[in-house]
Parts: C-alpha cells; sequence; structure tokens
C-alpha cells in the first residue's frame, strides 16, 4: 500500500536551542556593558 | 511553585549584582519552555532559534539596564517577551499560520501566496478600468475634485485651492459625484466587487 506522507508529523520531544544559541547569549552577556553617567545609561559591547 | 518563584527572583537578583552564572542558569532551567513555546507558534527550527535568542537578547538588556520591576514572574514575562516577538515576526513576513481542523496536514494551510492570483489580478484590472470609464462620464467639475482626491491622494484643502473653489464646494462636488458613480452603478448594474 502506498505510504502516507499526509499524516501528522510525529511530536517532537526535544525541543531545546542549539547549544552555539544558548553560548552566544551568555557571550552577549558577558560582553555587554552599562555604563551609568548621571542620570543616562549607555550600552556597549566590549568583546 | 513557590519555592521554584523564589529562585527564579534570587538568580534574577544574584544576575543584576553581576553574577553570569545565574543567567545561565536561567536559561537552562526555562529554556525548553520557552523554545517549545516559540516553535508551537512558527513551525520552523531556524526561525525558533532567531525568535528564542532575540527573546534573551532583550531580557538581558533589560535586567543590566535596571529596567526589570517583575520580580517573582520571571517566565511569564519571558513568554510575553517571545510572545511578541513571534508576533514581529509575523508582521514582518504579512502571514499567519493557519490550520485547517480536517485532522490532515496540509501544505498549503502554511503557504500562502499574498499576491492575487492570475484570476483575481484580471478581475481587480477590469473593475478598475470599469471605474475609470464610469468617472469619464461624471460632470468635468466633479471628476475634476474625484480624480484629484481619490488618484492623486490630495486633501479638500489643497483641492480647494488649486480649483479656486471653497473646501464646502469641493466637498460637495465629491459628495454628488460619488451621488452619481452609484446612480450609475445601480441603474447599469454593474457589479464592482472582487
Amino acid at each position: 500500500m502506498a505510504k502516507l506522507y499526509s499524516e501528522c508529523p510525529q511530536k517532537n520531544d526535544n525541543l531545546n536551542p542549539k547549544e552555539e544559541t544558548v553560548n552566544f547569549l551568555l557571550n552577549y552577556s558577558k560582553a555587554l556593558s552599562v555604563i551609568q553617567c548621571n542620570k543616562w545609561k549607555f550600552e556597549a559591547l566590549l568583546n | 511553585m513557590k519555592h521554584e518563584l523564589i529562585t527564579d527572583a534570587v538568580l534574577v537578583s544574584n544576575y543584576i549584582k553581576g553574577d553570569e552564572s545565574a543567567l545561565s542558569e536561567l536559561i537552562t532551567k526555562h529554556k525548553q519552555k520557552i523554545y517549545s513555546f516559540i516553535y508551537s507558534k512558527v513551525y520552523d527550527r531556524d526561525i525558533t532559534e532567531d525568535i528564542f535568542q532575540d527573546t534573551f537578547i532583550k531580557v538581558i538588556r533589560t535586567l543590566r539596564l535596571g529596567k526589570y520591576n517583575e520580580e517573582g514572574k520571571f517566565l511569564p514575562w519571558v513568554m510575553r517577551i517571545a510572545h511578541n516577538l513571534v508576533i514581529d515576526h509575523f508582521r514582518k513576513n504579512n502571514r499567519m499560520p493557519k490550520f485547517s481542523n480536517t485532522g490532515e496536514f496540509s501544505i498549503f494551510s502554511v503557504l500562502s501566496d499574498s499576491s492575487l492570483d492570475a484570476e483575481k489580478g484580471m478581475i481587480k484590472e477590469q473593475i478598475e478600468s470599469d471605474l475609470r470609464r464610469l468617472i469619464e462620464e461624471l460632470p468635468e467639475e466633479q471628476k475634476a475634485v474625484l480624480v484629484m482626491r481619490m488618484y492623486n491622494d490630495m486633501s479638500f484643502k489643497e483641492i480647494s485651492e488649486k480649483t479656486g473653489v471653497s473646501i464646502n464646494t469641493a466637498l460637495g462636488r465629491m459628495r454628488y459625484a460619488l451621488i452619481n458613480l452609484r446612480k450609475v452603478i445601480e441603474e447599469k448594474n454593474i457589479i464592482l466587487t472582487n
């Protein structure tokens, strides 16, 4: 019998972000620097 | 549940104080929920990855700038950010996935073409040319106001300045132009809908 391709795809339980994405976020956080000057706050990315 | 809320609040507070490992813990703890939530809306791994990343960039910036004020509600707050970014994504792409409830998966429920198909395009052209012919039949003064307003997108003030009549007269001419158009359309049974 012909194979049916119209069935719902199987539920994928392994729904997690890639490791690179998580690492990027952690590195972004480390590189992000907030400089406060009087009332103002400036963001700077210091790699 | 309470324990979890307190832990999140503590982790957030530690992160704001400069503890980078707190962020790592927060991401590890909630990544699956947030990622699954985004994926359930966009059904695309790469887009999910992008939105997940943008969500946390927003989280990090807000926390670091000291703008976070929803202590104890970290996850709902992140979910809200993710939700808004999903909406932004669909707005940008000008399409929403629509799923029919038949139980069968149809590729056409996800793929859509926003441009008009050949038939609808022809109908639209036909309607526009019919309308242009009808406008040609209007008295000169009414036609001028209608064209300036509808096709040239001019305001009534600009129209009155250009034609040298008062705004009220221009408004009146527009009104009669529309009344006359409707009358002709009704009399001749012209259908001008797509």
